[in-house]
């Protein structure tokens, strides 16, 4: 951690390390956790309480001002935390560089494409009604 | 020339296989697995979403995978899941601000995680069947 005698003025002020950067993972991962917390909590409540409800009930319940911004924030919070989650298993256990670029790849657009399929389908439920 | 290629034949440090498995280690590797497990899980999420988002069909189609018994099993694991998700995940937390390393805390989380991931899923699925299911 410490900058040693043969490093730059630069690397020494900004002291990062020859990774450059390490941090912000960390911080959003915890972030992201902490967030979680509450949201899944809230989360399984909307869940237990639109089981069992008929098609329009759900699509009444779903689309209320309130329960839509809980699960948008959810799944904003959840899609982030998963992706960084994922991306330490792949960096873990995928050593060949190529397997390892295609599937750090694949996991951003897995991420992207759940989160972002469920906040259209969110956005749907909340302006169609 | 040939004296390069030969290969070099150096020590491999001990991996996980060769420890006793403790609690410790089975949570950090149950933590992982439950991860993942709700990153694949995300999907049935977003399939019931766009369900209900489509129309009663594509709802109803949603509605009688998640009734089956697959379905059904999916879901309490998924429940499980998520539930050690957290608490592991509020362990490591805890673990953060430098607190909870002890011999004796550590496993004291790691029971409190287990008993309590397992008996909030069965909470929530007997508060689930007997308050809010029977019949439609």
């Amino acid at each position: 951690m410490t900058a040693g005698k043969m490093s730059t003025p630069l690397a020494r002020v900004l002291g990062l390390g020859p990774a450059h950067s390490g941090t912000e993972h960390f911080w959003l991962q915890r972030l992201t956790a902490v967030a979680n917390v509450p949201l899944m909590i809230a989360f399984v409540f909307i869940l237990i309480a639109l089981l069992r409800r008929n098609h329009a009930a759900v699509v009444q319940i779903l689309g209320s001002p309130l329960i839509a911004v809980i699960l948008l924030l959810c799944i904003v919070s959840v899609t982030v935390h998963m992706r960084i989650g994922m991306q330490v298993i792949i960096e873990d256990y995928v050593h060949d560089q190529g397997t390892k670029l295609v599937l750090l790849m694949a996991n951003t657009f897995f991420a992207v494409a759940v989160g972002l399929a469920s906040v259209f389908a969110l956005l749907m439920l909340s302006f169609k009604v | 020339m040939t004296d390069v290629k030969a290969p070099v034949e150096r020590p491999l440090s001990p991996h996980i296989f060769i420890y006793k498995p403790m609690l410790t280690m089975l949570m950090s590797i149950a933590h992982r697995i439950t991860g993942a497990a709700l990153y694949f899980g995300t999907m049935l999420i977003a399939w019931w979403l766009l369900a209900a988002a489509s129309g009663p069909n594509a709802y109803a189609a949603m509605g009688s995978f998640i009734n089956s018994i697959f379905g059904r099993l999916i879901l309490f694991g998924y429940t499980w899941a998520l539930l050690h998700h957290m608490l592991g995940g509020i362990r490591h937390l805890i673990w953060d601000t430098g607190r909870g390393f002890g011999a004796y805390e550590r496993e004291w989380l790691a029971i409190a995680t287990l008993v309590g991931s397992i008996s909030l899923t069965i909470i929530i699925w007997v508060v689930g069947y007997l308050f809010v299911g029977g019949s439609r």
